[in-house]
């Protein structure tokens, strides 16, 4: 039998769920070990940069990166494993569109850093933060330093495919692994470049069994002040913000059918190409008022409403960051 | 620059019915005004979505000028309605973002008020102008180099 295609997985600004739902495809893990070689898993098994650096380019068939770019050791591994691998998959929220920790570009990196080290809850009397590089008698050494602002891989390399969600449902993760191993033996054909993969086209919404009508809202509430809530009726109607009318279905709108509201982490829907205004949009329509005045008092009641309309796709979006992450260091 | 020499970019939407026709007007009764806005011509108010108002702050407008009929006069009976709102909406979402909401403006303007077409946009160019240059996604000047700024801060005071 010829050598097995070769399988890279790696975390770069992430929180390590994205590889646990690779493993929580349960026995076809297997698979994935019967039809690849894992070369280089930094979670999973021992590796070491430079074995990669030591790879030929184009050697490894399939990485998955998960995880944002947010400082130079992220950068320099996406355009590592870009140069080492023939397909490249953004895998999970992080790497689409920055996610919850591409939050943090609604800050200047100094005043996370400061916040970081400097808040009551923090023991630091002598005020001491961290340095990227400290002379030791052994030669200079070097942590990773943070960017300016954080960035989705697409911003960063050239990606092959995006496959969204905060994590990938693990069916999903399942049948994407078996597309590939499907191409491998010849059976099935690779989607498109920049095709997202693992995914609905339409919102979840669609795939929402809740019962939607004419929505009228004439106040926002959050979901633990609306008790009793309804379980059958669609959850917007019910006054709370849900970010169903602009995600991506995938996920079979698992958090609506659980009594929660959507909070988008499969990113944004087919053709939508920014987030927060489609929401912005789909929020405005079911505001039941149409003197400004009364239209602020129901605004009022979604208090964040930059961090509800870009909780997971604020790096992705048009505007990126906020004026002050730009500007300041 | 000095703020009094800059002369803002600014994106204009028109609603084809009315405020359309209201530059119209101004542009036939030769009335002057700022020359600074590009207008985009809409269907209506409600056609706008909030998408291209950041498409334009992000690449390279200062500011955003959106109009449509009189509450109660729109075309298609009550889209301008859903323009307030959104506008309403994208202008908190913008604070969160650090722009200042001033940056975008929503001006009612039927077809024969080209008089007040033309003041509103003069005037809104004097206060993009007070509030400068946008910038959007550029460091402010004298902050290229990232890395020194970030190593004062990494200073240990004895």
């Amino acid at each position: 039998m010829n050598a097995k295609p070769k399988f890279a997985m790696y975390w770069a600004a992430s929180c390590g769920g994205c590889e646990i739902a690779v493993l929580n495809t349960h026995e076809k893990i297997l698979d994935v070990d019967a039809n690849f070689d894992i070369v280089f898993w930094p979670v999973a098994m021992d590796a070491k940069y430079k074995d990669v650096e030591a790879m030929e380019d184009d050697s490894i068939l399939l990485t998955l990166f998960n995880g944002g770019i947010r400082n130079d050791e992220n950068e320099r591994l996406a355009k590592l494993l870009r140069r080492k691998s023939k397909i490249l998959v953004a895998f999970g929220s992080c790497a689409c569109e920055g996610c919850i920790p591409g939050l943090a570009n609604l800050s200047p990196v100094g005043d996370i850093v400061y916040t970081a080290f400097n808040t009551i809850t923090t023991d630091n009397p002598n005020e001491i933060y961290p340095r990227t590089t400290v002379d030791v008698p052994e030669g200079e050494l070097h942590i990773p330093t943070l960017s300016k602002v954080v960035r989705p891989l697409e911003q960063v390399v050239d990606v092959d495919y995006f496959m969204p969600g905060c994590p990938p449902e693990s069916h999903q993760v399942a049948a994407v692994i078996d597309l590939v191993i499907d191409v491998i033996k010849g059976k099935a054909e690779l989607p498109p470049k920049g095709s997202v993969i693992g995914v609905g086209n339409s919102t979840v919404c669609d795939e929402c069994p809740r019962t939607r009508n004419v929505k009228m809202v004439k106040e926002f509430k959050r979901i633990q002040d609306i008790a009793p809530a309804d379980p059958t009726l669609c959850i917007l109607e019910q006054g709370v913000p849900c970010n169903g009318p602009a995600t991506r279905s995938g996920c079979n709108a698992r958090c609506p059918q659980a009594g929660a509201q959507c909070i988008g982490c499969y990113g944004p829907a087919e053709g939508v190409i920014d987030y927060g205004a489609r929401l912005i949009t789909a929020f405005a329509s079911v505001i039941d008022a149409n003197t400004p005045e009364e239209i602020e008092h129901i605004l009022d009641g979604i208090p964040d409403p930059t961090g509800q309309v870009y909780r997971f796709n604020l790096a992705g979006s048009l505007m990126k960051a906020t004026k002050s992450a730009w500007e300041k260091a | 620059m000095d703020n009094d020499h800059f002369e803002p970019t600014i994106i204009g939407f028109t609603c084809n019915w009315c405020s359309y026709r209201a530059s119209d007007l101004a542009g036939t009764a030769r009335m002057k005004y700022a020359p600074n806005v590009r207008l985009i011509r809409l269907m209506c108010s409600g056609r706008l979505d909030p998408t291209f108002v950041l498409r334009a702050l992000s690449a390279g407008a200062d500011g955003v000028m959106i109009t449509g009929c009189h509450p109660g006069e729109c075309h298609y009976i009550e889209q301008n309605f859903k323009a307030l709102r959104r506008y309403l909406l994208l202008k908190r979402v913008l604070s969160g973002l650090g722009i200042e909401p001033e940056r975008v403006k929503l001006v009612w303007a039927s077809a024969a008020e080209g008089a007040r077409f033309a003041s509103e946009t003069t005037l809104f160019v004097e206060e993009v102008r007070k509030l400068g240059p946008l910038n959007w996604g550029k460091p402010a000047a004298g902050l290229e180099n990232l890395q020194e700024e970030i190593s004062k801060l990494e200073e240990v005071p004895a």
